[in-house]
């Protein structure tokens, strides 16, 4: 080091203050980093709080003009397109990720499927949109709750894949070769044995990838397209709680706009439950996996 | 929101001063199968069963290629039209004119680079300086409630971030900020009437909210990975705390933090619902950052569904496939940069 190191006094006078100014603006930018959450939270439940009833929760939207109404539709809306896109996203990530763990762990193969999982996960959710319209909705026709859900199924994979794998690699050897020494076949092993010991983690995960899809609302622009009226059909638009805070948002009635805090509050409330649930159960599972 | 950003807090122990090394040259990934192991292995009666399993496993890992593979095609195929009329012109018109069907990207191009560059300016000093609080300075009790505090920023879904952004910071930036801006900044015309709210830079300090803990939480997680022993060294030397952060942290962990910056600009760029509620959506190129604009994935999201003729959604498929290669090109360079400080390699190219 140079001249900077001289202990004169003048220099130690220096060091001291910019010791002190460096300290100061990492804690400066740490206050400005959490004042904008706090803000958006204290919004939040200024906002929609007051909004919220029990219409909200049981009641489909109201015509223009009229008050009251609800978004239950929407909310059991995102529960189906959630449904169907677990039931894509979670089996073959699950796969995916033993695949990585269990069988190719240092195979080329597994890097390049590691390295195109953080790719398809760094895909931008509109792309994906308008792949999943071009795939599915153009060939079929219509709009439909099925091509929403391929499309959050789709962004749920590389998120599960990559959990997956760190869990099954925190799985002591010893488990498995205990497994297999009493004359479990491997598969067995693999899903009875291994994935049962890390399931706390591998469900982190798939909380993880649904408080990620849950509150998408580009990919389903073009696909799931949003419906003001009740619809259970796979076959036919659906409406989902991020489509309809980004309507009424953009909308120019004091009304919706209401609803969409209130939109917005209930989404941000089932995700702080899934994300603290998940703080919950990894803290749990770490400790199981110490003893 | 993205999986990279929660990952620290997945394995559980990102509280322990240093889970980097840990996960990835601690025992665990060393730890070959034994030779019992695979003595087991070979002696199973259920060959059959097993190899049925195996395939079935790398089936679904390969199904990851071919759904990257199916948007690629995908993508390419529909936008033949325009790529075949334009060709590389598309991306250098500045015409967007769906009726007489004349296409060209640059507006859009322009709003997407410009607003990721601000978001980048404002959002890169504010989390390496939360990224060195959280690792180096802060008490170890707000280490937990901090790290949870910004990963949640993370987790927050971008309608949500709009919304915000379009009842509060835009009426917030018109009122206070922007009439600063204008008074102090106006000589360089970067920041000139008229004063929306809305516009360019609405769309950048937004987008700095949102990449904010991306690059924080991967910046934390590359610091972390610089070993204690660095630390102590240059305090053995006499040096003052931040000379130590600066001399044996930062300057080890640098590629890892340029990483993770790339990062957030790829998210950035492909960043839709929130960009689109603030931007503006003029598709024009102006001086002036308080102008309303466009980018790249809010033209696709305002127009899609309207797209009439066949050359209109080529020419929006278009723009899509062009953001994907990018997102891929800037995602692949990030992820290889932070796997290069992560991993062990030298930080010290």
């Amino acid at each position: 080091m140079t001249n900077h190191y001289k202990s004169s006094a003048a220099n130690r006078i220096w060091r001291t203050v910019a010791n002190h100014a460096a300290t100061g603006l990492a804690v400066l930018s740490t206050i400005l980093v959490v004042a904008p959450l706090i803000a958006i939270f204290i919004y939040l439940l200024y906002k929609g709080a007051s909004s919220l009833n029990l219409a909200f929760f049981t009641q489909i939207p109201k015509p223009v003009g009229e008050s009251g109404g609800g978004m239950a539709n929407a909310m059991v809306g995102s529960g189906i397109l959630l449904a169907v896109a677990s039931s894509l996203g979670i089996p073959i990530g699950i796969a995916a990720g033993i695949f990585l763990a269990e069988f190719g762990r240092f195979s080329r193969l597994a890097n390049a499927v590691r390295f195109t999982a953080d790719v398809l996960n760094g895909v931008p959710s509109i792309v994906m949109g308008i792949s999943v319209y071009s795939l599915i909705v153009l060939p079929l026709k219509h709009f439909s709750a099925l091509s929403g859900g391929v499309a959050l199924g789709i962004m749920m994979i590389p998120t599960i894949t990559r959990t997956t794998e760190e869990m099954l690699l925190m799985v002591p050897h010893a488990v498995r070769e205990a497994a297999l020494a009493l004359g479990v076949p491997n598969w067995r092993s693999v899903l009875s044995i291994t994935l049962r010991t890390a399931s706390p983690g591998v469900i982190t995960g798939c909380m993880l990838a649904y408080a990620r899809v849950a509150g998408e609302t580009a990919p389903l622009l073009f696909t799931a397209f949003g419906n003001q009226f009740w619809s259970l059909n796979l076959n036919q638009p659906i409406a989902a709680l991020p489509l309809q805070i980004y309507v009424y948002a953009l909308s120019p009635y004091d009304e919706w706009h209401r609803l969409a805090w209130a939109g917005a509050l209930v989404l941000i409330f089932l995700i702080v439950v899934s994300v603290s649930l998940v703080r919950y159960v990894t803290t749990r599972g770490v400790l199981k996996g110490a003893s | 929101m993205d999986y990279k950003i929660q990952d620290p807090s997945v394995p559980g122990p990102s509280e322990t001063p240093s889970p980097v090394t840990d996960r990835n040259s601690g025992p665990r990934s060393g730890e070959q199968p034994s030779t019992i192991r695979k003595f087991l292995l070979s002696r199973g009666s259920s060959a059959f069963a097993d190899k049925g399993f195996r395939w079935l496993m790398v089936l679904c890992a390969v199904s990851i290629f071919g759904i990257v593979a199916l948007i690629a095609t995908e993508l390419t195929l529909r936008s033949q039209l325009t790529i075949s009329k334009f060709g590389i012109w598309f991306f250098f018109g500045s015409a967007w004119d769906p009726v007489n069907g004349n296409f060209g990207a640059l507006p859009f191009i322009f709003g997407t680079l410009v607003s990721s560059l601000i978001a980048l300016i404002i959002a890169v000093p504010l989390a390496v300086g939360v990224a060195v609080f959280i690792t180096e300075m802060c008490p170890l009790m707000l280490r937990g409630p901090l790290s949870f505090f910004t990963e949640f920023l993370a987790a927050i879904p971008s309608v949500v971030y709009g919304l915000w952004a379009v009842f509060v910071l835009v009426p917030l930036l018109r009122e206070h900020v922007n009439p600063v801006l204008i008074k102090l900044l106006g000589w360089t015309g970067l920041f000139s009437e008229p004063n929306f709210g809305i516009g360019m830079f609405a769309a950048g300090v937004i987008l700095s909210i949102m990449i904010l803990p991306i690059i924080s939480s991967l910046t934390r997680e590359v610091m972390t990975a610089v070993p204690q022993s660095q630390r102590e060294a240059v305090l053995a030397l006499g040096a003052t705390r931040w000379e130590m952060i600066r001399v044996g942290v930062l300057r080890n962990a640098r590629i890892g933090i340029v990483g993770s910056i790339i990062l957030g600009l790829g998210r950035a760029l492909g960043e839709t619902i929130a960009v689109t509620m603030v931007i503006g959506n003029r598709p024009q190129i102006v001086k002036s950052l308080l102008a309303p604009a466009y980018s790249m994935a809010s033209v696709i999201a305002n127009e899609f569904s309207e797209a009439s003729d066949d050359m209109y959604l080529s020419a929006l498929i278009e723009i899509g496939l062009a953001l994907f290669i990018v997102t891929i090109i800037v995602n692949g360079l990030a992820r290889l940069l932070v796997w290069a400080v992560t991993r062990g390699a030298p930080a010290r190219a």
